[in-house]
């Protein structure tokens, strides 16, 4: 039937279309049918913005054709009027006229829109994916600022410059969003103004006719820079999703060339204050002790005479944790030979192990003290400065491989856990190690020479008992 | 100390919130201020409303509640141990500070998480505070996304999912043994458990509002967690297996990777050197493979290196194409869904077009070109009308053909 139609018209004839609004989908639908219905096709006829641009025949043309009487209906499926109603927003004048040649192309064959390698299809499904790209730009960078009216009611008042018409289509979005909120949106493209019942629509506007500030833009830029994470820069990632066309109208963005600037220098610095030498593990004890009094890794480094390394066998089956040297084992360079180590040695050697076969050594290795007229202080390690030695340590470990570690106090079993526990529930039951090693914990023999009287029988008693457990523990593995 | 201002707490506060990489506002169910007194849209898709010179999306206002904490996990900023400075917010100041940026289409709404302050009751009580107010005092309609604390209280943690869009608890580590020596108060018994409990709230939720259309829904957009990459010694291969076990035990929404990045004040028993930022895109581009492609976890386990990591040079889906040549070419006009989805090059979006296009027409090399992104890639993988890979799928140094080429970062500015 069409056929016949076509047959029936003139060769040659042209006629224009001038599209009253840019985004105007029904007007369009409307002379879209009327020409398919009169046969006209798609090389015959030119479609115009509203200000005349896109007419290539700028003379004008033919008067729109009526169509015939009983004219076959025109059809769509519901894909091409979706694509469509949105593909018309684009700025791009040929639009409508690719709309057409689809529209066109669609009565002789229904399912052409599934065929995404056809060219006309591949045109307008741009058309369609950089009017959504710019529509979810709109409701993305719409920056809203507040001012008071002179009836004292908020009002708050956006600039934004889309690429597309797309200004009236995306009013409902708004509306939802701050259905109860006065709002208006302004446009080079039109604008919008929603009163909280009514939405009116206004003339293009111009960026003067928008606010220039509001107090609340501080909180949102420093909110902006301090949720920046400077150690991972990825400047590309940021520009294809927020690329500076849409800068000037957003207030966080002026912040974007100091961050940047700043991210390599706020990176180095956090790198170099927790920066240690990386050195590599030493595999023996007496590789260790070469290297131990060179570690400047915290400032108790600078603190006393020397490192004080662990002492005992490479392959003893306990290893004896304490927390730090004291003043003796400073001057001395052992572990526990001041007054904690005596107490130490009498309360192994009644519990009935022989302090030789262990391996005894500290959390930390060197002396902290403060200095008060002639005498050093004993000051207690910080839970940065254990963890920060508890990377020797960690090498006494696999050196050693102890099958039963003993630690002294709350420090020395920081430095295994990782944690501060409390030595009331910790102490009298072995922890499993990652490494399976098994970890008990009792106090520190300095703890228990601060005490008197009663209080320093009941924990002497605990003391030896827990070393008593660890003796027979010790005998169970050996056996 | 002085008082802080707003404006300095919130310095704090997003400072240390933003090692959690998810950001997601999507998803959820659909919301709108119609007919309330109150704010707020979800409409299914998530809006990132700027952009971070990380490359990171903001959507959501990402705040501490407080970063006091008691706990002291190594990688985490705000653990006890550390020297940072220290603030809090009252429930009602981040309701305020919500609305406040919510108005000017700033953000789509809120994620808070929290350190914990006295107790996990008392700190998740704090938390689903802030919530109510936003929901019940201001009917805020936006999105809203609560980090829960698997110590508290389960019923305060029910709560938390009737507020909120989305509630997640971070598995933090993809071992148990990075977990007990760098997170040393937490139990991956009580995590997991936390998690299975909000998997079955959320179930029993959805069937009640099957039943009674007015049933309140629960956590509607899911629940998510995150793993943090290379502060532990487990391998990709690892991190590949604990995730594909969270998919299929809890219905999780998402996995984030998180690679470990320097903080201030770090640890003394953190590694010594990051890893690569490319490591953990290379873990969510498993993750896609196993979310949206079809792909098991053994599957992607097999492209692992020796040392267990996912390559570095090659996406992993490239790199299992390459080492199971023998699955290709795949004929564009013939195969299945599945076997397209394995074609490097092609993604969900590309294989739609083509299982339409070819009950139109037989395709050529030149009709593929048209429905992706590079034919360039998707040339030695595939057979067209017109096309044949020929000796190309075979050669050796296919692998260095494919990869793309390491390029120098331009001066920007």
């Amino acid at each position: 039937m069409m056929e016949a139609v076509l047959k029936a018209m003139p060769d040659g004839q042209h006629y224009t279309v001038r599209m009253p609004a840019a985004d105007d989908f029904a007007f369009w639908r409307e002379q879209a049918r009327a020409l398919i219905q009169c046969g006209v096709p798609p090389e015959g006829v030119s479609w115009s913005e509203p200000d005349g641009t896109g007419d290539l025949f700028a003379s004008g043309g033919d008067a729109l054709p009526q169509p015939p009487d009983g004219a076959r209906a025109v059809r769509a499926n519901k894909r091409f009027v979706s694509l469509a109603r949105n593909a018309i927003l684009h700025s791009e004048p040929e639009r409508f006229a690719q709309l057409y040649l689809l529209l066109w192309k669609l009565q002789s064959n229904p399912r052409i829109v599934e065929d995404k390698t056809d060219p006309v299809v591949r045109r307008v499904e741009e058309l369609d994916k950089s009017v959504r790209r710019d529509s979810h730009k709109m409701h993305a960078f719409v920056r809203f600022r507040l001012i008071e009216t002179e009836d004292g009611a908020e009002h708050y008042v956006a600039w934004f410059e889309p690429d597309h018409h797309i200004v009236r289509a995306n009013a409902g979005f708004f509306k939802r969003r701050f259905a109860n909120m006065r709002w208006s949106i302004l446009t080079p493209r039109g604008c919008l103004h929603w009163d909280g019942k009514i939405m009116r629509e206004g003339p293009p506007a111009e960026r003067s006719d928008a606010p220039d500030g509001d107090p609340v833009e501080q909180l949102w830029k420093s909110y902006y820079a301090s949720t920046f994470n400077p150690a991972r820069l990825k400047v590309g990632a940021m520009l294809s999703e927020m690329p500076k066309k849409y800068w000037k109208n957003m207030p966080e963005a002026a912040l974007i060339p100091e961050l940047i600037a700043g991210a390599q220098a706020r990176e180095a610095q956090m790198v170099a204050a927790g920066e240690r030498e990386v050195r590599v593990r030493p595999q023996t004890l007496s590789a260790m002790a070469q290297v131990l009094n060179n570690c400047r890794d915290c400032p108790i480094a600078e603190c006393g005479t020397r490192a004080v390394m662990g002492e005992g066998s490479s392959r003893a089956p306990l290893m004896i944790i304490g927390e730090q040297p004291g003043d003796q084992e400073d001057l001395a360079g052992r572990p526990f030979v001041g007054p904690a180590g005596q107490l130490l040695d009498s309360a192994l050697e009644r519990a009935g192990i022989d302090r030789a076969s262990a391996y005894v050594t500290n959390a930390v290795k060197h002396f902290k003290f403060v200095q008060k007229g002639k005498r050093r202080l004993h000051q207690t390690s910080t839970a940065k400065e254990i963890d920060t030695c508890r990377w020797w340590l960690e090498s006494e470990r696999a050196i050693v491989k102890p099958r039963i570690i003993l630690a002294l106090g709350a420090s020395a079993a920081r430095a295994l856990l990782g944690k501060t526990v409390s030595l009331a529930s910790a102490r009298g039951k072995p922890i499993l190690l990652d490494d399976e090693t098994e970890l008990w914990i009792t106090a520190h023999p300095s703890y228990l020479l601060r005490l008197d009287g009663s209080a320093r029988e009941e924990q002497a008693a605990l003391f030896a008992a827990d070393l008593t457990l660890v003796r027979t523990r010790l005998t169970q593995l050996a056996a | 100390m002085a008082q802080q201002t707003i404006l300095e707490r919130l310095e704090i506060l997003a400072d240390a919130a933003k090692y959690d990489a998810s950001c997601a506002s999507s998803g959820t169910a659909k919301k709108n201020s119609l007919g309330g007194k109150g704010i707020g849209s979800t409409e299914g898709m998530g809006i990132c409303h700027a952009y971070a010179p990380d490359g990171r999306c903001i959507s959501l206002l990402k705040v501490l509640l407080t970063n006091h904490c008691i706990f002291d996990c190594h990688y985490c900023i705000n653990r006890k141990s550390s020297n940072v400075r220290r603030a809090r917010f009252t429930p009602q100041e981040v309701a305020d500070l919500t609305l406040n940026f919510y108005r000017r289409n700033y953000i789509e709404g809120l994620f808070l998480s929290s350190g914990i302050i006295k107790s996990s009751n008392h700190t998740m009580e704090q938390m689903v505070e802030a919530a109510r107010i936003l929901r019940e005092e201001y009917d805020f309609r936006g999105y809203i996304h609560l980090k829960t604390i698997p110590e508290a209280d389960p019923e305060l943690v029910r709560q938390a999912g009737f507020y909120a869009d989305r509630v997640s608890i971070n598995v933090e580590l993809p071992t148990t043994s990075g977990l007990t020596r760098l997170a040393p108060d937490k139990d991956e018994r009580q995590i997991e458990g936390a998690i299975a409990k909000t998997k079955s709230d959320i179930i029993e939720a959805k069937d009640a509002r099957k039943r009674f259309r007015h049933a309140p829904r629960f956590a509607p957009a899911g629940q998510s967690t995150q793993m943090i990459v290379g502060a532990d010694a487990a391998s990709d291969a690892d991190i590949v297996g604990k995730a594909s076990r969270l998919y299929d035990n809890f219905r999780l929404r998402r996995v984030y990777y998180s690679a470990f990045s320097p903080i201030p004040d770090a640890s003394a028993v953190l590694p010594l050197q990051r890893p690569p930022l490319l490591r953990e895109h290379r873990l969510y581009q498993s993750d896609w493979l196993m979310r949206f492609y079809g792909y098991s976890s053994g599957e992607v386990q097999q492209v692992t290196e020796a040392d267990g990591n996912l390559p570095l040079d090659i996406d992993p889906k490239l790199a299992w194409a390459l080492k199971f040549r023998g699955t290709f070419p795949v004929d564009v006009n013939r195969a299945g869904k599945e076997m397209l989805l394995r074609v490097p090059g092609l993604g969900p979006a590309a294989v739609r077009r083509i299982i339409a296009a070819r009950r139109h027409r037989t395709l050529r090399l030149d009709d593929v070109a048209r429905v992706t992104q590079s034919i360039a890639k998707v040339r030695p993988f595939i057979e067209a009308l017109d096309w044949r890979p020929s000796a190309l799928t075979d050669r050796a140094d296919l692998r260095s053909l494919l990869a793309p080429k390491s390029e120098q970062l331009e001066l920007f500015g």
